[in-house]
């Protein structure tokens, strides 16, 4: 008998909902009240990208990280395992096979997926990762502690980390081309596609030319716009022609990650009530079993 | 009670054969740590992307800090409940509290990429971080276990402050400091100690919280919105067993006669809030439905049926039979089946029960990883020997 793991998460929600007596609708992931409705986002439709991997390589380039020459990326070969953002790589781009053409296969690329409620910078101890106005997950490496929690609590492994660097390790990630963007240009993968892809542009516009391409051709995609609804919602947004779970994106609850468990940290430090009336409880018992105890001294001391 | 028994430091040689053993273990160790601290953390494990935290993170730090959990059940069983007969047992319970606490600190500091950036959630703070409400507990409960050790500090300096040569002119403002901590402390230990207590449930619930975060990456035989809950409670089960298995070990290695009756009654009692814990489990369970996953065989359904058949309701037969728990090598045996098996729960929660979504080969710890967990282990007890034999904690017979 196999269940799904998200079934159980349901059953999750309302339990722990239950037990901090809080409504789930009152919790939040801190970046809930900067939300802007003018959030930018890309949207990826898989089924025209090629797989040049040029995306890989303008990724490189634009943050500085070490790259072979852009000829290097026609090899083919990288797609027979399948292959993860890591510390040198921020996006890379896996190959699948296709149901409805063996000549055209699928290919898919990953990066963070810049969570509207992401669950890192829910659960970094420090907040060396915030989710900036415009819908960037971004990363401030001088408070970063290095304990690597977000990279335990990201749905989508969308951190990578340098272990092999003693004293300044950084956690790696895409950022949105959070330096590009501010000074009105594209990311650098979007703008090198030479399939365009890739569409940059406002979250909620992006969702309306997915919808308008699933509409328009019902025969090509089938009706799910990943990313709309997954853990919340995300910046990155996928179309594709078979079911995102066999293209390494995984099956998800809308429900954003950081939900219970902020209802429970929520529930406990409310003005510290729980706290203190623990502490009030003990000193009392302290106190009531210190007099019974003198009490019995003071009897055994009579007797005698 | 005897009068002529009294906390004392132990009188008997540093360095037997185990002894010596350890201090080999921490020497291996040791030298690890030079390529851990030279060439990155990535040099001597095998965490990845995929599984950035490892047996570091899983054993050291979610595992020792409910195994330090004698300190505070001893502290409220006999400070707010007050129960004082077993006043006996606090000192070293505290003891190994402390030393537990210190080390589940440096381990966090071991594993962190940036370590030297331990103390900034003192000042940066990102309240819904469970990890981050850890970290706030850890340091304050540490600072509060020093504060309850230091009378046994001042006990051992205050009227012999033996400082010769040169040192001999701090002789006398040491002296003075050490009067008025304890003139300080005394009428104000109280108050630290139920903080202490408070403190503890806080943060033993809120390591509970650290994986609910990971959500659907954590198995659902683990994962549960109540682990908070079933954290705590676990905690303070595993507190007496702790101390029983202290106690023990301790009076074999001095040769001292174990006070059984004060230990079946705490093996009693834990045998009870395990009961409890066992309840809970099953509550938790029949509510979400999770009893499913155990129709399947693979290692999560194995591994939750050793965790739950021998680190809890094996245990509990024994507490809770008369016959055994008054047996020294049964007691024994309960307590460290309980210990194993919240060091086993955490062990599954964090890491066993732990899986990203993508078809990656599984983490194992690495050679590196096992010698340095073993090697803060071996040093936890050599200190804990050392400081036995220099303040006293154990309770002994003692000549005048
Ligand atoms: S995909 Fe992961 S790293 Fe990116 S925002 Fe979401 S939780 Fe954070
Ligand atoms: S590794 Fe850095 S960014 Fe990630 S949770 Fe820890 S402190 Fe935050």
């Amino acid at each position: 008998m196999k269940q799904s793991r998200r079934d159980f998460f349901k059953a999750a929600g309302l339990l722990g909902a239950g037990i901090t007596g809080l409504k789930t609708k009152d919790a939040h992931a801190g970046s809930h009240n900067i939300l802007s409705e003018d959030r930018v986002g890309v949207l990826v439709d898989t089924t025209v990208c090629i797989g040049c991997r040029k995306c890989e390589y303008a990724c490189k380039t634009a943050h500085d990280l070490p790259t072979e020459p852009i000829e290097t990326y026609d090899d083919r070969s990288v797609f027979k395992k399948m292959r993860r953002n890591d510390e040198n790589a921020l996006t890379v781009v896996n190959e699948y096979e296709n149901p409805k053409n063996a000549n055209s296969p699928i290919d898919v690329k990953v990066q963070c997926m810049h969570c509207d409620y992401p669950a890192c910078v829910s659960a970094c101890v420090v907040g060396a990762l915030t989710k900036a106005e415009n819908g960037s997950v971004i990363y401030d490496p001088s408070i970063c502690m290095g304990c690597r929690y977000c990279m335990v609590v990201c749905p989508f492994q969308g951190l990578a980390y340098e272990y092999l660097s003693p004293l300044t390790p950084k956690v790696m990630k895409c950022d949105l081309c959070f330096d590009r963007t501010k000074e009105g240009k594209i990311p650098a993968c979007v703008e090198i596609c030479p399939m365009e892809a890739l569409t940059y542009g406002k979250r909620s516009d992006l969702l309306k030319l997915a919808h308008k391409r699933i509409k328009e051709n019902p025969e090509k995609y089938i009706d799910h716009v990943y990313g709309e609804f997954e853990v919340g919602g995300t910046s990155w947004l996928y179309l594709a022609n078979k079911e995102f779970a066999s293209l390494d994106l995984p099956d998800l609850n809308t429900d954003p990650v950081p939900k219970i468990s902020e209802t429970i940290q929520h529930g406990v430090f409310k003005y510290f009530i729980p706290p203190i009336s623990l502490y009030a409880l003990l000193g009392g018992i302290m106190w009531l079993n210190k007099k019974k105890d003198e009490n019995e001294e003071s009897q055994e001391g009579e007797i005698k | 009670m005897n009068p002529s028994m009294k906390a004392a430091p132990v009188k008997k040689p540093f360095f037997t054969p185990g002894a010596i053993i350890l201090c080999v273990i921490v020497l291996l160790a040791a030298i690890y740590s030079v390529f851990r601290f030279l060439y990155g953390i990535g040099y001597i494990t095998n965490l990845t992307n995929m599984y950035p935290w490892g047996i570091w993170k899983a054993v050291l730090v979610a595992a020792t800090i409910p195994l330090a959990a004698g300190g505070f059940t001893t502290a409220a069983l006999v400070h707010i409940f007050y129960g004082k007969k077993y006043h006996d047992i606090v000192r070293s319970a505290l003891l190994v509290a402390m030393l537990g606490y210190t080390f589940a600190g440096a381990m966090v500091m071991y594993d962190m990429g940036r370590w030297y950036n331990i103390w900034r959630p003192i000042f940066w703070w990102n309240g819904n971080s469970a990890l981050f409400e850890v970290a706030i507990c850890v340091m304050s409960y540490l600072t509060v276990l020093v504060i309850e050790f230091l009378p046994i500090v001042i006990e051992r300096f205050q009227k012999n402050v033996n400082l010769k040569g040169f040192l001999s002119t701090f002789k006398k403002p040491i002296e003075m400091l050490l009067n008025l901590l304890d003139r300080i402390l005394s009428p104000t230990l109280s108050l630290f100690i139920i903080l202490g207590v408070v403190i503890s449930c806080l943060h033993q619930s809120s390591l509970g919280v650290v994986m609910v975060v990971a959500g659907q990456k954590v198995h659902p035989l683990w994962q549960s919105p109540v682990l908070p809950i079933l954290f705590l409670i676990s905690a303070i089960s595993v507190g007496f067993p702790m101390v029983i298995i202290e106690t023990i070990i301790s009076t074999r290695i001095f040769g001292i006669e174990p006070k059984m009756h004060i230990l079946s009654k705490l093996g009693q009692i834990a045998g009870l809030i395990l009961g409890f814990y066992l309840a809970c489990k099953i509550t938790d369970m029949a509510i979400r439905g999770t009893y499913v996953y155990l129709t399947e065989l693979n290692v999560f359904s194995i591994m939750y049926i050793i965790e739950i058949l021998f680190g809890v309701v094996a245990p509990i037969y024994i507490f809770l039979r008369k016959k055994l728990v008054t047996s020294t090598s049964w007691i024994f045996t309960a307590a460290i089946l309980t210990a194993l098996g919240i060091l086993l729960n955490r062990l599954n929660t964090f890491l066993v029960g732990y899986r990203p979504f993508y078809d990656v080969p599984v983490y194992y710890p690495s050679l590196g990883e096992v010698f340095v967990s073993l090697g803060f282990f071996a040093l936890i007890f050599l200190l804990y020997r050392a400081f036995v034999m220099i303040f006293p904690v154990i309770t002994q017979p003692v000549e005048n």
